[in-house]
């Protein structure tokens, strides 16, 4: 147990090595209208709006393939930040790539599990570790809710969780307001 | 003293209710069976626990020890056993349990072993910043950022360190109690701060509705034989005590917009934080008590107690002649800053200056439309435009909320106690600072989940890459081997 725990430590620390590297390395090269809109995105990396990931998107709508409001983890939010740097006029999700959801993150029973690693291969952002009939696990921090591990388990030992408040991620909400309070 | 003094904008006349709970002495709340203490009662990283279940533990001794830079550590205020290690609740405004350790005390009040530094001069500053941080020191007016951050000069030049003894809060009287009963502790902390600091001017500022308390600073001072430490008296206006109003009052210096008062030579700590200091540095011991005001229409002898931390809210009622179930509105802090406590076996901790009690809740007037009287802007001692701030919170443009200077806010609730539309002003504010700081989060866990899938992406075609090559080359290895064999039976 403590060498596993130790190993994933170690894996994990090497992960955030090697992301720096790749920030660099690995950077696409890209139209700086991409990267404004990509930027803007929430990275969840779900494909909810058709496209294999935010980027892809991002690109799409660069070129007016994609509209503005496809992108659910996104939320009104998203959409209207979207319109703000392209100028244009906001409008609803579109409710046929889903609909706003609560934060949600994967966890995996980890006694069910058979290491069978479907769900690393499915992993957009490899925050699933865990090795060939090893018992697997999703690092909580790194893990975007996109949901994309849950449908390839062979034994449905994934679900998604919403992700607990703490104190520290608390907030206050604005105060409920009588009709006609405000001018 | 008459020395000069400048004018902060704004500000609000209130009444004091001090006096109620200033007649009687402080007195020490009873030991009380169980102390629950939060491994978060600082600002920064949650401390993290070095005792398990079933241990036993002496008064003093870390329980959990500090997380990083910005963090505290949490000491056993009495004796006794660890039973249990878990989320209970804690006096938060949001209601929620976080995690602490519980200890059932034993009566023997036993200290673990103390390491006392009498001789302060002999010491390096970052020795005595070190001893500061390891007695679990942070703010004791509420804020509760770490001592020890504050007393690091960082470089730059301390001209004046200022000890904040304003108390400007109605009800609260803690710091006034501390100052008439403990001046030469306080006073011994100050010279140490302020070697810490090698400041070369130290000033203490204290509203001019605490005589006594005045008077028994320059009683110390004079009883101490210590010069170079002035006591001024600032004229009582609500909220002189804020950081930034009171240099501006003594010194006639503004701490910039988003600035540190360290940025214009000036570190300012509060009083009962200074006394924690001298027992911390020459008595070896950490912070594990503090003066409490009990106060409130709800309380029958409202008073100050000396009140070992992790003590539930209820016996402090309870010993002040209230019954906790009758209490229906209970706030820690004061009547403008502070918040609801959701239950009363909510533990004190490190920020618990004063507890107001009531046995209701003071009636929410309905919020009205807004009329632009100006009276907001004109009461904001922070030179604030509370009507616009209020205007752009409320339309969820939080980016025009920050150009108006949102975080210069210092949630004083002079503008909504002045509104005659009685809007919750302070409550939008907290709202869009609270929606501002979790974007901020959001984009830097997106920009980590970009990185890691752009790594990912990255990794997947290398693999593809070197499959492709291993393949190409079993593929030529394979023909090389076949060539010959064809042609050999020819
Ligand atoms: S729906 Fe949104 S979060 Fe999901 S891949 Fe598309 S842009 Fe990214
Ligand atoms: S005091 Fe109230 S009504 Fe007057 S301008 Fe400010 S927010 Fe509007
Ligand atoms: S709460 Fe903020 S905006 Fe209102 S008066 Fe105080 S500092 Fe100004």
């Amino acid at each position: 147990m403590l060498s596993a725990i130790l190993a994933f430590t170690a894996l994990a620390a090497a992960f955030g090595l090697i992301l720096g590297f790749a920030a660099v390395r690995f950077k696409v090269e890209g139209d700086p209208l991409v990267d404004k809109i990509d930027a803007l995105l929430p990275q969840t990396q779900c494909g909810q709006c058709t496209y294999p990931g935010c980027r892809p998107y991002a690109e799409a709508i660069a070129k007016g393939e994609a509209d503005i409001n496809q992108c659910p983890p996104g939320g009104e939010a998203g959409i209207i930040a979207l319109a703000d740097l392209l100028g244009r006029d906001p409008k609803p999700l579109n409710a046929r790539h889903g609909a706003v959801k609560p934060k949600m993150v994967a966890v995996i029973d980890e006694p069910l599990c058979i290491g069978c690693t479907l769900c690393i291969q499915a992993c957009p952002v490899d925050a699933i570790l865990g090795a060939a009939k090893q018992m697997h696990t999703v690092i909580e921090q790194e893990c975007t809710g996109c949901e994309l591990c849950v449908a390839p388990c062979p034994v449905d030992c994934i679900r998604m969780a919403p992700v607990q408040q703490d104190i520290r991620s608390w907030k206050w909400q604005a105060p409920l307001e009588a009709a006609g309070s405000h001018a | 003293m008459n020395a000069k003094l400048w004018r902060f904008p704004g500000g609000l006349h209130l009444s004091g209710h001090k006096t109620e709970s200033t007649r009687l002495p402080t007195q020490r709340a009873r030991l009380p069976k169980r102390l629950t203490l939060p491994l978060h009662q600082h600002i920064g990283a949650e401390a993290k626990p070095v005792v398990a279940v079933g241990e036993r533990v002496l008064k003093g001794q870390v329980i959990a020890r500090a997380e990083g830079y910005v963090s505290a550590p949490v000491h056993a205020s009495s004796s006794g056993t660890v039973i249990a290690a878990g989320d209970f609740p804690v006096p938060h405004p949001s209601g929620l349990s976080a995690p602490c350790i519980v200890i059932e005390t034993d009566g023997a009040e036993q200290w673990c072993e103390r390491h006392p530094t009498p001789d302060y001069t002999a010491q390096d500053p970052s020795h005595l910043r070190n001893l500061i941080r390891e007695a679990g020191i942070v703010g004791l007016g509420g804020a509760g950022f770490p001592s020890f951050i504050k007393l690091n000069p960082l470089g730059k030049t301390v001209d004046t360190l200022i000890l904040n003894a304003a108390e400007c809060e109605p009800y609260i009287t803690c710091d006034d109690m501390l100052m008439r009963e403990r001046a030469a502790e306080i006073i011994h902390g100050i010279r140490i701060m302020r070697h810490a600091l090698h400041a070369a001017h130290c000033i203490i500022g204290i509203e001019d509705n605490k005589p006594e308390a005045y008077a028994a600073l320059v009683r110390a001072l004079r009883e101490l034989r210590i010069d170079g430490i002035q006591v001024i008296q600032v004229p009582t206006r609500y909220p002189a005590g804020g950081e930034k109003q009171l240099i501006h009052v003594l010194t006639g210096r503004e701490v910039p917009s988003n600035g540190l008062p360290v940025h214009i030579g000036i570190v300012c700590h509060n009083v009962a934080t200074a006394a924690a200091v001298h027992r911390a540095v020459q008595l070896g011991e950490p912070l594990i008590s503090r003066y409490v005001t009990i106060t409130g229409p709800g309380v029958p002898e409202p008073r100050n107690l000396e009140v070992l931390l992790g003590t539930p809210m209820a016996e402090l009622l309870q010993q002040c002649g209230a019954d906790p179930s009758s209490i229906g509105h209970l706030v820690m802090g004061g009547p403008m800053m502070g918040f609801s406590v959701h239950t009363s076996s909510a533990p004190v901790v490190k920020t618990t200056n004063c507890l107001l009690a009531a046995e209701h809740a003071p009636a929410v007037q309905a919020a009205m439309p807004c009329i632009r009287c100006g009276a907001c802007a004109e009461a904001c001692p922070a030179n604030l435009l509370p009507q616009q701030l209020y205007w752009h919170a409320h339309a969820k443009e939080f980016d025009k909320a920050q150009n108006y200077n949102l975080f210069d806010c210092i949630e004083c609730g002079c503008c909504a106690a002045v509104c005659p539309s009685h809007i919750p002003l302070v409550q939008y504010y907290r709202y869009a600072k609270g929606e501002i700081w979790t974007r901020e989060r959001e984009k830097q866990k997106a920009d980590v989940a970009r990185a890691r899938h752009e790594f990912r992406l990255a990794r997947l075609a290398q693999e593809k890459a070197e499959r492709e090559a291993r393949h190409a080359q079993k593929k030529a290895e394979l023909a090389g081997k076949n060539a010959p064999r064809e042609t050999a039976p020819h």
